[in-house]
Formats: structure tokens, sequence, C-alpha cells
């Protein structure tokens, strides 16, 4: 099985089973077209944890700790596990704000574009679209030269601190203590964030799709960069087995509904539902891989990944606090300015961050 | 025979060293191109496209991380 994982055939076998995956866990519960989308499921452990207030989205879903944990253990077993870091990490963390940040102006990370467009959302068309352009824009970044520099060898337990980090979310969940009278930990009792797959379902899939992810490197934002860049389909045949097996599961399970009107947790505002995702696409790129991309890293020991998912964390604090973020009325009062604000900062560092020769 | 060209690609993130032996390769009929790489991810990556050129691709592994050796 991992000779197939890791092959040229690896991308696509596991973008397939991602892909039913994703379906399954949104049929037995999670919200609609959210099978396991990283910046959306953040958001709600931001939530859980008391980070933002808004009251609809707060659970510590279980998968985001899986599959930081599913890639530390595979990483161990095929002595992947290499812990490293110290490639510009403070960037990275703002790079992982402004990734949350147009992620959710658009609602979805990259993996729930495609599940969306699965479901027959067709407002993920301009996400999708918004998406290609921010690699393509990171693309000219990396070909003038872009760089954020190397890492360097960490000592073994610097590695640890992310499944640490994950074991502990996961004991908040299943222990669900209550802190203070009106503090975290924080379980919405209804909107998407109490719309979830039973527990043990969901971390075992989120296990699951850390394991497959980290033998076969599934990325979906380096399948449209590699792609474009080299005319390599290896990674992009992931994604388009990820989304079509997604779509051929929603349909035949009824969930295929195509359309722009009343698509779950979606707007319907082209604009920014395209450059939403241009912001999280350049930033995704400027940090070389997906939010997904960024937990299965995590989970190798690669502490610049880490420090990039907790700025996703608390760029969806913000996200919320500021009345950035989205919903399915429309975009929020200030999702225009971090979506420039975002944009700003990501052209300035892939400006500014350039190897020489 | 033709000297050996290293690349250091060590620490760097996606899809920088794939398009550092890309560069070394420019221009190159054949030789040896050493790439070194810290991550089995790089390590796949750049044999891929070494393969998918059209060179003959071996790897060994080091103390900390990998070597790709391309030949032609």
């Amino acid at each position: 099985m991992d000779k197939v994982l890791t092959s040229r055939n690896g991308p696509w076998i596991a973008g397939g089973i991602l892909g039913l995956i994703a379906v399954a866990l949104a049929h037995l519960g999670n919200p609609g077209n959210m099978g396991f989308c990283v910046a959306c499921f953040t958001r709600d452990i931001a939530g859980a944890l008391g980070f933002h207030r808004a009251g609809i989205v707060q659970y510590l879903r279980p998968e985001i700790p899986g599959f930081i944990l599913g890639s530390f253990i595979s990483s161990l077993v095929f002595r992947e596990y290499s812990p490293r870091g110290g490639s510009s990490p403070a960037v990275r963390f703002v790079l992982g704000i402004c990734a949350m940040f147009g992620a959710l102006v658009f609602l979805g990370c990259p993996w729930r574009a495609y599940l969306r467009v699965a479901g027959g959302d067709w407002n993920a068309l301009y996400g999708v679209g918004g998406l290609a352009v921010g690699v393509l824009i990171g693309i000219m970044f990396l070909w003038n030269g872009f760089s954020l520099g190397a890492s360097g060898e960490n000592p073994k337990a610097a590695g640890l601190v992310m499944p640490v980090i994950s074991l502990s979310l996961l004991a908040l969940l299943f222990i669900a203590p209550k802190f203070s009278e009106n503090g975290p930990v924080f379980f919405s009792p209804t909107g998407p964030g109490s719309q979830h797959a039973p527990v043990i379902i969901a971390l075992a899939g989120g296990l699951i799709v850390g394991w497959l992810a980290q033998r076969s490197r599934f990325c979906t934002v380096g399948a449209l960069r590699d792609l474009m860049m080299m005319g390599d389909s290896h990674l992009f045949k992931g994604i388009a087995a990820f989304t079509l097996v997604a779509f051929i599961a929603n349909y035949f399970l009824g969930n295929f509904k195509p359309g722009f009107e009343g698509q779950p947790v979606a707007h319907t505002n082209e604009l920014w539902n395209f450059l939403g995702m241009v912001l999280s696409g350049l930033a995704f790129t400027l940090a070389g891989g997906c939010p997904g991309r960024q937990l299965i890293m995590a989970g190798e020991g690669d502490s610049d990944a880490g420090i990039f998912v907790v700025g996703m964390l608390v760029g969806a604090g913000m996200a919320h606090n500021f009345s950035a973020a989205s919903s399915g009325a429309g975009i929020g009062a200030y999702g225009v300015h971090v979506t420039v604000i975002g944009l700003v900062f990501c052209v300035c560092v892939g400006l500014m961050f350039r190897e020489r020769g | 025979m033709s000297d050996i060209i290293t690349v250091n690609a060590s620490g760097l993130s996606c899809p920088q060293p794939v398009m550092m032996t890309k560069k070394a390769l420019s221009g190159l009929s054949s030789g040896r191109v050493e790439i070194l790489v810290d991550t089995a991810t790089s390590r796949s990556n750049v044999s891929r496209f070494g393969e998918n050129k059209g060179w003959k691709v071996s790897t060994e592994e080091l103390e900390r991380g990998y070597k790709v050796i391309l030949e032609k």
C-alpha cells in the first residue's frame, strides 16, 4: 500500500479516498460541503477556545488535530519525522493570518473550494478561479527569486510541539471543561458549529487523511502551482480525483444541488469570492503549500508550518472579532479591508524576500 | 568526464528545490548533478523532475537529508 501511495499514482489514489471521506463526514453530520475544511474547522477551534465569540462557529473539530497526529504517526513509522524550522517564522505567522482572512472572506480553504464545486455550489468556481490567480501571482514571485530562506535542523523534541497541542485539543474536546461561567470551552448550540459527525468517526477520518496526505504529499495549492509552473500534473491528479469522487458520492447520496443561491455556508458575492481566494492562494504559495499540507508538515516536525497554522488560528479569531468574516448573508463589514491589507502584505513579502543569483 | 555540479537545496520550501534543479540542468545535455535536500518530499519531487527530463536518478540517504544524483 505504501509503495502505491508514494508512487506516481499516490496523489490520485489518496485524493479519491480523501474525497470519499470528506463527503461521508458531511453526510454524517459535518456542515454542508464541509467534509473537512481546514480554514472553517480551524476557525471553529478558535471559537471553541474563546479566541472569537461568534456563537454559531465554535467547536473543537477533531479532524484538525487528527490530520497533525496522522501525519506525525506516519512520519515516525516511515522514518520521515524531521524536526526543522527557522525559515522566516514571523513572516509565516502573518502569512497564516492573511491566508485565513482570505479563506473566511470566501468561506472555505482550497480543499473546501473543490468540495463546494463537487456539491454543485457554483459560487465556489469564482473561488477556484481566484485561487488559481493567487497561485499564479505567487509563481511570478518565485520566478523572480522569492524565498523565505532555508530552514535548519531542530532538536528532536521541537517537532513534538504541534502533536502535543493536538493531543491537548482532543483532551479538551473529550473532557469539555468550563474555565469560567461565561468562558470557554464553547460548543455552539446552533449553526454550523453545532453540526458535526460523531467524534470518533471524525477523529478516525482525520487520522486517515493525515496519514494518506503525508504519504502521497497531497497538496491543493502545489497541484495548481506545479501544473502552471512546470507542466507537472502529478499533484493535480490528486485534486482532480478528490473533486470527481466527491461529486460522484454527493450525487448518489442526493447531496449534489447545483446552483448559486441557498448553498450551505456560502455567499453569492462573485468579486469577493474571487478576491478572497486570490489572497489565500498567494499566501499559501508564498508559504509553500495549502493549509492541509501545512498541517501535515507540522506533524512531520516542521515548526515553520506549525507557526503558519498558529497564524491561521489567530487570523480566524481576528477575522470574526473584526467583523471581517463572511456569512451566508454576504461579506463582513471589514472583509474588504482585511483582504486588501492581506494582499498588500503578501505582495510586499513577495517583492522583498528574494535570493540573489 | 565533466565536473560534478552540486546544488544545495536543503531546507528550502517547495518548489524551490525543483526550480534550482531545473536551473542546474538547463543547457546541460550530459553529466552528473547532485542535489542536496532535507525532506523526503523534496527528494521525490526532484527525482520525478529528473526522470521526466530523461536523467538517470539515484538517491543516497545522508546523516541529515538526502542526495539526489542525476546522471546522463
